[in-house]
């Protein structure tokens, strides 16, 4: 891993991506670092230049001679504060262009990739969809979102268990997202780690299917916790299983409140216009605010140019 | 979870931390973790060694300071401790509960040579 931008170059594979090399070199504070970078897109990596302010003290004890002095380093820092500055970048990238983003997670098998392209299915004409795919390894499930038309590229998480910022920002650069769009990421397959990790996207939906225990939301409560919306999938085999799903919403609404619910079938159709309707309505507002910023960028021109105009 | 991550970004922190003082050897790591961050602090532990192993932090001690879970009762309206994300409140049982505190996961210091 390239310990300067967070690059975990050696096992992270992006569709599409050059092929990395290493280079070094050394900064105006005389630092040198190797790390390699393919050369395509324009995302922008933090290299270390730029230090929190940290402050130092030394330590009252350790003045034995031949012994070098130890000391205090405050560091008061965020273990997770490089995803979460690249996730920043992302999330504002984002809102500049109106793209409304989703973070799909789940265990795996619980139909998020068969959810996604009845999902697109059901949007074409009315929508723009383009998909960031997550898993160790194979490109199959982003092929199987090519085969509904919509632009997908995969990752390859080799030996991580969840998708970070970093990654997803240079998969986004590679994707051509048009303005006011949809962009799913579709996480690995993972109820614990992808919780922690905020991509930049606007929310996070878990998927639940009915195939599943009731009681997960309490089992990994943390994934819970930090969705917006549950989809509760697969949800026409329930007349051949004993899963209850009032004790479901039950349990996911203790771990997490606000949840909101949504109970679908990708087989039958069940629920999604709901689920159609719920996209819409995001999709709205993230067009909305674009819209505000953009409209508060022209009357600020407009004001400067009035003034300059006035000289 | 994710502690092997988490221990990277840990090593992250402490090597630019080390760039921008100068240091070259860190024997001591203090670790905020909060009780509701989700972070099992024993697997935390087994990840940093095998993580800072052949770094400047290699056989560095690990301190953990422990954050208590505190909660907002939307029933109480007040603060209340949480053991558990999905806890109850102590006083009235209800589970309309709002973390408010304990999900720290900081690098607080760092003892360095």
């Amino acid at each position: 891993m390239c310990t300067t931008c967070g690059c975990s170059a050696g096992e992270v594979k992006i569709d599409g991506d050059d092929p990395h090399h290493e280079h070094d070199h050394v900064h105006a504070d005389g630092t040198r670092h190797s790390h390699d970078h393919g050369h395509e897109g324009e995302h922008a990596h933090d290299h270390g230049h730029r230090y929190a302010p940290v402050h130092s003290h030394a330590a009252t004890h350790s003045h034995a001679p031949g012994i070098s002095q130890k000391r205090m380093v405050q560091i008061e820092q965020d273990i997770l504060a490089k995803n979460n500055a690249y996730a920043k970048q992302n999330r504002e990238r984002l809102a500049e262009r109106g793209i409304f983003t989703l973070n799909l997670v789940s265990s795996p098998g619980s139909g998020k990739t068969t959810l996604l392209c009845k999902t697109i299915a059901m949007l074409k004409g009315k929508a723009s969809v383009a998909v960031i795919e997550g898993d160790q390894q194979t490109s199959q499930d982003a092929e199987r979102i090519r085969a509904t038309g919509a632009p997908a590229i995969q990752i390859n998480t080799g030996k991580g268990c969840h998708l970070d910022a970093h990654m997803v920002g240079h998969a986004m650069e590679k994707l051509d997202l048009p303005e006011d769009s949809l962009l799913m990421v579709e996480n690995v397959g993972n109820l614990v780690c992808p919780a922690a990790f905020d991509l930049g996207e606007a929310h996070k939906v878990v998927i639940l299917s009915v195939t599943e225990g009731e009681d997960k939301p309490i089992k990994y409560p943390d994934m819970f916790r930090a969705a917006t919306l549950m989809l509760l999938n697969k949800c026409d085999l329930l007349p051949y299983l004993s899963f209850k799903v009032d004790a479901a919403i039950e349990f996911a609404r203790r771990v997490n409140p606000a949840i909101e619910v949504i109970e679908v079938s990708a087989t039958t159709g069940q629920g999604m216009d709901e689920w159609l309707k719920w996209l819409e309505v995001g999709a709205r507002d993230t067009a909305t605010k674009k819209l505000a910023t953009v409209d508060a960028l022209k009357r600020r021109v407009a004001e400067l140019e009035a003034q300059l105009g006035a000289r | 979870m994710h502690e092997m991550s988490l221990a990277e970004g840990v090593l992250q922190l402490i090597e630019d931390a080390a760039r921008a003082q100068e240091f070259a050897k860190v024997t001591a790591v203090w670790l905020e973790i909060g009780q509701l961050s989700g972070v099992e602090v024993e697997a935390m532990k087994f990840c940093f060694d095998a993580v800072v192993r052949d770094s400047i932090a290699d056989g560095a001690r690990l301190e953990i300071i422990a954050a208590p879970g505190i909660g907002w009762c939307m029933q109480c309206s007040q603060t209340v401790p949480m053991q558990e994300v999905f806890g109850e409140c102590p006083q009235c049982g209800s589970h309309q509960m709002q973390v408010t505190g304990g999900t720290e996961m900081r690098v607080k210091e760092l003892e360095v040579a």
